[in-house]
């Protein structure tokens, strides 16, 4: 079966399908049930699985968090929905203390096979209590894993990867990418977790990136062609794990690289990527690293300041080219 | 519950096992057999010892940081505790948890938990889990009076109470969070009261008299199995020693604890005991000497115990089995 859907119908239906599935998979959040969540991911699935399945809870991120990690602990199979990365800060307590630490701190006794759902990223001019990109903030976190779909297949495929994971495990869904369409093939076997895909192959330059920024990175990639450089662009999926292989493997191909991460500069996903490719794969570099980031500043209101401050298609073509130049 | 010999000698053994072990765990901690942070229970076992005994083994708890008391009360075993604190793999977390995190699948313990309201959402959801699948349990959740503090207090008792859950909230008010008296920070020091806001019918007892803890533990988890809903327990209580070790006590004059120590869950219990005239039929002696074996076997089986290999300290980070 191949159809073309859009983004948050991929949510929607990865879901849907779990929950027809499984009955110890449930949805709880705010706003998840009579208004049909804040995105929309799931309008309807009130109607088929009633107010038991799709649990509609206070503004209170801690708790209904850490009653998703009780459920995960006592057989249930909960899919956590958090309204915005921001509002997540409200319940890192139950993230880190409890959900990523439990199966170590209870030497290797209790599990927590979890999913938590966040709407991610900026470029809305919501401001900076509503846009932030904070997945690879918590991509730093031991005991978690962290995914970030970009495409309506992996929007599809991970909901179901994540619910199948013994862990507990982030997703992040860029609130821009809701609306974007593509097309899903149910019956395809899915990328694993922690596995790369390189969406553009290229010789010339490597282009790491992941979510939204895809996209910018693939355009890029292609008004970069018209002169000549032909960059090769992959798509993290995982930020927790990463793969260091589809990285490094690059890396050894096309020698430069940059990297696109939404995250602000400082101590962000693309810092750590740095790092590895400097330990792992230093003497293939013809090039110092580059990357394009958010700048370091709250995001602001205004679209002039705010388009100022976020990853842009020319701010990834002027960088590539500055690398290609410096060899 | 009825109050007969055999039971008298199950809440005074028990009891006095926790008071033994706690003793015995300060005498290797000054010997730096045991390390970290270590919260010491002494003076408040009637709660765990008649709260524990309310339950069945189907029945979870979630226990505090100071839980050496609770988990030996849920059935824990001695020696695995022990263990634990001796940072041996025999340990409930094969090293990796020590005083502050006594795990059990066992015995459904569910820790040792060191954020003090921290457990707290974790009870609701595991309670929301049983009735969702319609299985008749009830989980517990311990915390201190420090705990009520935060908001995931707050915000518990509402999910609870709004979802109707089977969950016990069982408050140990030893009147200190660490070091600051709770008239100090609570505009109210009555904590049932600001549960039973959130429409949780509520009790404060007294935490030092096991009795008394055991009638209500009952009475409330029946309630619950009867699908009540949540209830709550503000138990008073008084911890005999300092906060933990590290604690020089300069927030407390010494004849307030001493005070206390003569309000203490053992002497209550041999005062009422002798009221019942059942004092006498109690061979303490005898029950010294079996609890002095235990404790003596659970010091050799952690002593005796084996280290963690390096080679698996990171294990448990993630599950061994990958997704399917």
């Amino acid at each position: 079966m191949d159809n073309t859907i859009t983004y948050r119908e991929a949510v929607r239906e990865a879901i849907r399908k779990a929950m027809r599935e499984d009955e110890r998979v449930f949805l709880i959040g705010e706003d998840v049930g009579n208004y049909g969540g804040s995105y929309a991911v799931s309008r309807g699935l009130l109607d088929e699985f009633g107010r038991e399945r799709i649990i509609d809870t206070p503004l209170s991120e801690s708790a209904f968090t850490g009653a998703g990690i009780g459920a995960a602990m006592n057989g249930m199979r909960p899919i956590v929905e958090i309204m915005t990365v921001n509002f997540s800060l409200l319940a890192l307590d139950q993230i880190i203390n409890n959900a990523a630490s439990m199966l170590h701190m209870s030497g290797g006794q209790f599990n927590v096979p979890l999913v938590i759902r966040m709407a991610t990223g900026v470029g809305n001019q919501l401001g900076a209590q509503h846009s932030h990109s904070l997945e690879g903030w918590l991509s730093y976190i031991v005991g978690v894993k962290v995914l970030t779909p970009a495409t309506v297949q992996d929007a599809y495929d991970m909901i179901g990867l994540a619910l199948s994971d013994p862990d507990p495990v982030l997703v992040f869904e860029n609130s821009l990418l809701y609306n974007s369409k593509g097309s899903l093939d149910t019956k395809s076997t899915p990328i694993p977790i922690g596995k790369a895909l390189v969406h553009r192959p290229g010789k010339d330059i490597t282009i790491l990136t992941y979510g939204i920024n895809l996209f910018k990175a693939l355009e890029a990639a292609e008004t970069l062609a018209k002169d000549g450089i032909d960059a090769e662009v992959i798509d993290l999926r995982s930020l927790r794990p990463l793969d260091d292989e589809t990285i490094m493997k690059s890396v050894a191909k096309t020698h430069r690289v940059v990297i696109v991460d939404d995250g602000w500069k400082s101590g962000s996903i693309s810092a750590e990527i740095m790092a590895r490719i400097n330990e792992q794969a230093f003497y293939e570099l013809d090039a110092p690293m580059a990357r394009v980031c958010t700048l370091e500043v709250p995001l602001p209101y205004a679209k002039h300041l705010e388009d100022a401050a976020i990853v842009q298609v020319d701010k990834i073509v002027d960088t590539t080219k500055k690398v290609m130049v410096q060899s | 519950m009825e109050l007969d010999l055999t039971k008298a000698k199950e809440f005074y053994s028990k009891m006095l096992l926790i008071r033994r072990f706690e003793e015995r765990c300060v005498e290797f901690y000054s010997k730096q057999k045991i390390r970290g942070f270590l919260h010491l229970y002494i003076g408040e076992e009637a709660i765990a010892v008649g709260i524990m005994n309310a339950l069945t083994p189907e029945d979870a708890v979630l226990a505090t940081y100071r839980e050496h008391g609770q988990a030996l009360a849920k059935g824990v075993s001695a020696n695995s505790i022990m263990a634990e604190l001796f940072g041996k793999q025999e340990g409930t977390s094969r090293g990796r948890g020590g005083s502050m995190h006594l795990f059990d699948a066992n015995t459904r313990f569910y820790g040792g938990t060191a954020i003090v309201a921290g457990g707290l959402p974790l009870a609701v959801g595991m309670a929301l889990a049983d009735k969702m699948m319609k299985r008749n349990r009830v989980t517990v959740c311990m915390f201190g009076d420090g705990a009520v503090a935060e908001g995931e207090f707050h915000e518990s008792l509402n999910l609870a109470a709004l979802w109707n859950l089977p969950v016990l909230f069982v408050c140990e008010n030893n009147r200190y969070a660490m070091g600051t008296a709770l008239n100090l920070t609570e505009s109210e020091t009555d904590i049932y009261k600001k549960a039973a806001s959130y429409k949780i019918d509520s009790k404060q007892i007294d935490g030092m008299d096991v009795v008394e803890v055991a009638k209500a533990a009952s009475r409330a988890v029946e309630d619950i199995k009867d699908g009540k809903g949540p209830l709550f327990l503000e138990c008073l209580t008084y911890r005999f020693r300092a906060h933990s070790m590290f604690d020089a006590e300069l927030y407390r004059e010494k004849v307030e604890v001493e005070e206390w120590k003569e309000k203490g869950p053992l002497v209550v219990f041999q005062k009422r005991l002798e009221e019942m005239g059942l004092w006498s039929e109690m061979d303490v002696k005898e029950l010294e000497d079996e609890i002095k074996t235990i404790i003596d076997e659970a010091v050799e089986f952690a002593e005796n115990g084996t280290l963690e290999p390096i080679e698996d300290l990171e294990k448990f980070v993630y599950s061994e089995v990958s997704n399917g």
